[in-house]
């Protein structure tokens, strides 16, 4: 053994990608990556969607707004509890890498959680007749849009970043208590939204090629919203970093190549 | 194949509207994002103070 000291920075283990500097260039590789596999499943998700799932019997081709609506309304909600994870994380932690991941998820999240409104209603109106309506998954899912913006509109009003952080993670982890309630809104209230097509417990009420596609979209949606975080939490970085010798080193090599 | 003509594949049906209407929005919001991205990346790069 040597007796040498080896510097914390040199020696991967458990915390390794949890400095900025470490996770960097990472990022910069996964965001590639990512943004490829979701280019590649879309391709395959829009195909089945519109060439090879057939049309439905009660809703006729308005029902292919749920290759996307679907994928849309689970990531908004994912996004959340990844996000709210990452912020936990950053406030027990005190790491500031899970901190930056929190808030680089944040504006995806809301991005989703927008689409999910829009497509839905889109949805509504052919299959309701109303566009919106204040029943108990809407509201609950527009509740969440105000948690993703609360969230961000807290943190812009705070300069301090790691002040930011943790106000920004205490919110973020109360708004989890909405996620069970869109989740299950359609089983508590008798609501105008249809009861989930895909559960863990029950087969699914949908054709095979039906959830193929809607399954690669959700993948193809999953791998962009990784992906975008990604990007983002990498300016987060710069932005907060800006001063420390690695980022100047880095600008005076060349940029992000 | 469901669709005997490119016209048909447009109608969806007669819901041409709600279902491109949505398609569109999902392309709408993810191009903005990404602009929005690109352009955060040049202002935080722009920032760093240069040696």
């Amino acid at each position: 053994m040597s007796s040498v000291s080896v510097g914390s920075r040199s020696r991967p283990g458990l915390f390794w990608f949890s400095s900025p500097q470490t996770f960097f260039p990472l990022a910069g590789k996964m965001t590639v990556w990512f943004f490829v596999i979701a280019a590649v499943l879309a391709l395959v998700g829009l195909y089945i969607a519109f060439f090879v799932a057939p049309t439905d019997a009660t809703q006729g081709e308005s029902y292919r707004i749920i290759f996307i609506h679907v994928p849309a309304a689970w990531m908004s909600m994912f996004l959340y509890l990844v996000m709210a994870l990452w912020a936990g994380i950053g406030l027990v932690m005190n790491t500031r890498m899970s901190s930056m991941m929190a808030s680089a998820i944040a504006p995806t999240g809301a991005l989703m959680t927008v689409l999910a409104l829009v497509t839905g209603s889109l949805w509504g109106r052919p299959t309701w007749g109303t566009y919106w309506v204040w029943d108990a998954r809407l509201t609950s899912e527009l509740v969440l849009l105000f948690l993703y913006l609360g969230f961000l509109a807290l943190q812009a009003a705070i300069d301090d970043p790691r002040r930011a952080d943790k106000a920004g993670a205490v919110l973020a982890l109360v708004g989890v208590v909405n996620i069970p309630i869109i989740y299950f809104s359609v089983q508590w209230w008798n609501t105008l939204h249809q009861g989930s097509s895909v559960s863990l417990t029950r087969s699914p009420s949908m054709a095979a090629t039906m959830l193929t596609g809607m399954l690669i979209m959700a993948l193809a949606f999953w791998a962009y919203s990784i992906a975008a975080a990604l990007h983002r939490v990498r300016s987060i970085v710069l932005e907060r970093e800006k001063r420390t010798e690695w980022v100047r080193e880095l600008m005076a090599q060349g940029g992000l190549k | 194949m469901n669709w005997g003509s490119a016209a048909d594949f447009w109608a969806m049906g007669g819901y041409g509207f709600y279902v491109w209407g949505s398609y569109a929005a999902v392309v709408f919001v993810m191009a903005i994002e990404v602009g929005l991205l690109r352009a955060r990346r040049r202002r935080a790069v722009a920032e760093v103070p240069r040696k």
